[in-house]
């Protein structure tokens, strides 16, 4: 399945994913053929089988509500592209 | 002391628990050999000199005094830098983690530390081990020890590579779609793929989390064995982790395989399979029935569909999992963004190469609004289907022995303009995770080039014992490990 270069825009969008001119227009064509390969599930008729999210048969585990030693906060911050005290800092969120 | 790199672990074992050598005679023969040839080949990110030193050290001081922990005690080893190492850079072969040091171990790195091991350092990788010739690595390709123009398979080309090129006498890698067997196969080693929730996946770099699964690349069965035994089990802190008993893998190699049923599944002997590599099979299977093999034909008739059935699975799960890489709390963050939305696009379009890019799109858009029944869960009914035909053989046979690879190492280069044509590469080894099965490869000749071939042996879930069990027995009828790469 051919998608379009507007398509494309729309899931980097999405995927907070950015590209230029050239790049979006390389793309475009190499997820239209990917896409366009995986169509071959079409073939199959699976209308009567149960889709497998996961191939092992699993119950939720439980564990008692006790507190274990973890990382402390500056462990945590340590790797932070930029800090304030115990907070991690980003640009501001809204705009203008 | 030139040839301790050249030693398996089961070897080397020996000679550390009789103390004719010291873990740190091994280690310094590994990390001198790195420092010799690995700028040919690129199959390390990190490598811990310093650090692994000293492991070594006390592990040569406890052995002394008599407390010898196990065939692990002292061995230096090498891990895929997709397991997260506390205070040691773990990357994922990405920009987005090049800076990055972990404040914890995960699990597979603590279980191998706890059994002895010497960690001297991370493996190279294909970026968030996505790709099947480890060139999408930030930090650049990794050759095949083989023949350095091509390349060693991926994801896992790093690990496959310093185990052939005896830069560490065994790795730890993932498989999500192929990325242990592959690279094993195309490097002339064993890689072994254990049963989904076998080993823990915590502190491993999630890419499909239904897929992932980590396991040994080695030069001998055995040696899998004995990585395979220290890392499986139940771990409270990853709830798909299965709590079973883990037995002592390398137990049972050495039994007879008289009798055990072989299935060879007549659809991955493939339109275009590479005519050495079916003949090198043909052979590797005749020779399994020389041993007692019975060999029955089985078909598992929608193998065709699992390459498209991954490729929706796949990419879906990871456009998920990298979501995390927001420039936030770690790793990347892209520099003059003046809003946090802008700051996320920046830093994910910098961050990322083309092969994570590609993929988060195309899970992206087989996730969003409109497309999910057509594509994600249609593939997750055809995963029915696919699991269901393995099922069926099983009713018949023990374990199924087929190709690993339908072509020995191509080109560097050759392929990274076609995606369609690398994700081909992993036609033979994806069924078996989008199933959950335990699979291995073992090198079963060479082509005429010099090039190796591996052969594949898949088996139940939870059979990790039948699946050595016979590799072993193959391994040593075809006594092929004399051969060492020119390098």
């Amino acid at each position: 399945m051919k998608i379009s270069k507007d398509d494309a825009l729309h899931v980097a969008e999405l995927a907070r994913l950015e590209f230029n001119e050239d790049e979006l227009e390389k793309l475009t064509g190499q997820l239209g053929n990917i896409l366009e390969y995986i169509e071959k599930l079409k073939e199959l008729d699976t209308t009567s089988v149960k889709p497998t999210y996961h191939i092992l048969y699993l119950s939720t585990p439980f564990r008692d509500d006790k507190a274990m030693e973890w990382l402390t906060p500056d462990d945590v911050l340590e790797n932070a592209p930029e800090r304030q005290d115990e907070f991690f800092t980003v640009p501001k969120v809204i705009e203008g | 002391m030139t040839e301790l790199p050249y030693l398996t672990i089961r070897e080397a074992s020996e000679l550390i628990k009789k103390k004719e050598i010291s873990p740190v005679d091994i280690t310094r023969s590994v990390l001198e050999r790195i420092s010799d040839i690995d700028r040919k080949l690129n199959s390390y990110i990190t490598v811990i000199a310093d650090q692994s030193l000293g492991a070594a050290k006390n592990a040569e001081e406890a052995i002394a005094k008599g407390s010898y922990l196990g065939p692990l005690h002292g061995i230096p080893l090498a891990l895929k830098d997709i397991f997260i190492t506390r205070g040691i850079p773990t990357t994922c072969g990405s920009k987005m983690l090049e800076n990055f040091i972990p404040p914890y171990d995960g699990s597979v790195t603590k279980r191998l530390v706890d059994a002895g091991a010497v960690i001297v350092g991370k493996n190279n990788m294909d970026e968030f081990a996505m790709g099947s010739s480890t060139e999408t690595s930030y930090f650049g390709p990794v050759k095949n020890p083989w023949d350095l123009n091509r390349v060693p398979g991926g994801s896992s080309g790093g690990s496959a590579t310093a185990t052939a090129a005896s830069l560490c006498l065994g790795s730890v890698g993932t498989d999500t779609g192929g990325s242990i067997r592959q690279p094993a196969s195309l490097c002339g080693v064993v890689g072994m793929k254990p049963t989904y929730g076998r080993v823990s996946r915590f502190g491993m770099i999630a890419f499909a989390s239904s897929l992932d699964q980590a396991g040994p690349i080695t030069k001998t069965v055995e040696d899998a064995s004995i990585i395979l035994s220290a890392i499986s089990g139940y771990d409270p802190m990853d709830s798909t982790c299965v709590d079973k008993p883990v037995p002592d893998y390398t137990k049972h190699l050495e039994d007879d395989v008289e009798g055990i049923k072989v299935g060879i599944p007549k659809e991955y002997f493939i339109d275009g399979i590479d005519k050495e590599v079916e003949e090198a099979s043909r052979k590797a299977i005749e020779l399994v029935k020389d041993l007692g093999g019975e060999i029955i034909e089985i078909s598992l008739p929608h193998t065709e569909y699992a390459v498209s059935t991954y490729y929706i699975i796949a990419p879906s799960e990871a456009s998920s999992n990298l979501a995390r890489y927001d420039g936030v709390k770690y790793g990347f963050r892209a520099e003059g963004a003046r809003s946090l939305g802008e700051m996320y696009r920046k830093t994910r379009a910098e961050g990322f190469g083309d092969e994570v890019k590609r993929r988060i799109m195309l899970g992206t858009y087989a996730l969003s609004a409109g497309y999910y029944d057509a594509y994600y869960l249609k593939a997750q009914r055809v995963r029915t289907l696919i699991k269901q035909d393995f099922e069926n053989a099983f009713n018949k046979v023990d374990v199924i022995m087929a190709p690993t690879t339908p072509e020995t190492a191509f080109e560097i280069g050759e392929k990274t303009e076609d995606p369609i044509k690398m994700y081909l590469s992993d036609v033979l080894t994806i069924p078996c995770n989008i199933a959950g099965l335990p699979g291995i490869s073992v090198p079963c000749g060479f082509s005429s080039g010099g090039l190796p071939i591996g052969i594949q042996i898949i088996g139940r879930p939870f059979d990790e014992e039948s699946v050595l069990h016979v590799a072993h027995a193959y391994e040593q009828g075809a006594n092929l490990r004399e051969r060492r790469p020119p390098i």
